[in-house]
């Protein structure tokens, strides 16, 4: 089965910057190694949440906003999407992204497969 | 026949299947070996070992669903006949995944392997008979569509999800003590099935020990519609073959060197049945539990041991350290240390919050019996 591992954290940027770089250089090398399993087959990491637009079209016109589509402190920060057994597969794979143990969540949610 | 098939398999698909298998080996084996006495009977058994081949040989996610879609209609001997053995184990661990609310796991659990239909989990707790259907719906889809997988946990997991499992039945049973008394019969049910499904697993034997020697003295707890306490219980009212299966199964979980929270629990439960009771061991017990489950309620019954151990002193000075402001219990153990020390006014006030808290018929009338008590003096 296939699932996004969907990556939500604290949005703001300085928890980041406040570690040392060996820790980033740690964490990052986590990251990276998940990346690189074998049941990965994609992801990315996402800008900041200030960094967002939304659109909706109502009635032929398009509204466009400044700002994430629910403005939270936890905001989606990047996502993995993996092809593991059984949900107990994906939800391991889930427990070793660092944001889960760093204050924030990772959602797993099967992937609609056509 | 594929009516009958459909519904002690619980699939269209899968009996239709089946029920063609059938014909085309009836078809083989007729002409050969003459027609048996009842040929649909034949047919009919034919084709359910044929499907029930085809589900043990297909090991994938879609197959094993078909176990959660127990019909209503079926009676207890075709579904032991439908899960085997060690299906019943795989089933349980699905149901009572953390993927799932635990609500849902409780429902799932008493629908597929306590056999209770949809209508009677219900009105078990409570809510519309549309609402728990919806609720199963859900679940049984969040399996299919999450990948929940259907086994017993690998090693690694198996302790916390054995928790997991025990827990629902442990909250099956607590949900029967308080009244409904055919839920705690299906909570032991489910603990002596697991227990035979796991024999070599002590927290299993424990849970099972701790529900028998629980409900043992169902008959001597409540008389008149109001609750007796432990002390004040006709002992000739408990139930003695229970009591003496509660202790087998303490036995061997202990033997196993079980020291688990429902292992010691069962053992406090053992020791409330001895005459007389043993409270200096019952305090130490609960000291035990208190460090593996570092639950204040669990404090709190350790007050209460201590202070029939070494006197009411004692007892109040360990339940004035917990921070329990909101549970009922908590109030009318100290109205009840506070009354046995002649503090009165104190004992008053702490029964009023207590009766303030309390939700249950014969328990309301208990600390209105005890608070009338105080008035007279």
């Amino acid at each position: 089965m296939k699932y996004a591992l969907l990556i939500y954290s604290d949005d703001a940027p300085d928890a980041w910057a406040k570690l040392s770089e060996a820790e980033q250089n740690a964490l990052m090398g986590e990251y990276f190694a998940i990346s690189e399993l074998p049941q990965t087959f994609g992801g990315a990491q996402l800008q900041p949440a200030s960094t967002a637009t939304t659109v909706q079209v109502d009635g032929g016109n398009t509204l466009t906003t400044d700002g994430p589509f629910a403005e939270t402190k936890e905001a989606l920060g990047g996502f993995y999407l993996v092809e593991a057994d059984d949900l107990d597969a994906a939800l391991e794979i889930a427990a070793r992204i660092p944001a889960a143990r760093m204050g924030g969540s990772v959602e797993v949610r099967p992937l609609v497969e056509r | 026949m594929l009516a009958s098939l459909i519904g002690f398999l619980g699939d269209f698909d899968l009996a239709e299947e089946a029920a063609k298998e059938a014909f085309a080996i009836a078809a083989e084996r007729w002409p050969r070996d003459g027609v048996p006495a009842n040929p649909g009977g034949w047919l009919q058994t034919t084709a359910r070992n044929r499907a029930i081949d085809r589900i043990r040989r297909d090991r994938t996610l879609a197959a094993k669903t078909r176990l959660l879609e127990v019909p209503d209609t079926v009676d207890d001997d075709d579904l032991e006949e439908t899960i085997f053995a060690d299906e019943r184990l795989e089933l349980i661990f699905t149901c009572c995944h953390p993927a799932l609310a635990v609500d849902a796991q409780v429902a799932l659990t008493l629908r597929t392997l306590g056999g209770l239909s949809t209508d009677e989990i219900a009105r078990a707790f409570l809510v519309p008979e549309p609402t728990m259907a919806q609720r199963l719906v859900r679940a049984k889809h969040k399996i299919a569509a999450a990948g929940i997988p259907f086994r017993v946990p690998p090693a690694h997991l198996l302790p916390d999800r054995l928790v997991a499992v025990l827990a629902v039945v442990y909250l099956v049973f607590n949900e029967g003590y308080g009244g409904r008394g055919d839920l705690a019969a299906e909570a032991i049910r489910l603990g002596q099935a697991l227990a035979e499904l796991m024999p070599d697993e002590p927290e299993v034997l424990g849970l099972l020990a701790l529900m028998l020697l629980h409900d043992a003295r169902r008959e001597a707890r409540i008389r008149d519609g109001e609750l007796v306490l432990l002390r004040d219980q006709d002992r000739a009212l408990w139930n003695d073959v229970q009591i003496e299966a509660g202790q087998i199964a303490l036995d061997r979980a202990l033997a196993l060197q079980g020291h688990g929270p429902y292992v010691v629990q069962a053992a406090i439960a053992s020791l409330h049945a001895e005459q007389p009771v043993d409270w200096p061991q019952i305090a130490a017990l609960y000291g035990e539990l208190a460090r593996l489950t570092r639950s204040p309620v669990v404090e709190l019954n350790r007050a209460v041991a201590v202070a029939e151990a070494e006197g009411p002193e004692r007892g109040i000075a360990l339940v004035d350290r917990l921070d329990l402001g909101e549970y009922q219990y908590f109030h009318s153990t100290r109205a009840e240390l506070l009354r046995r020390l002649d503090r009165l006014d104190e004992a008053r006030t702490a029964y009023t919050r207590a009766l303030a808290l309390t939700t249950t018929g014969h328990e309301r009338r208990f600390l209105e019996k005890r608070l009338a008590e105080l008035a007279d003096r």
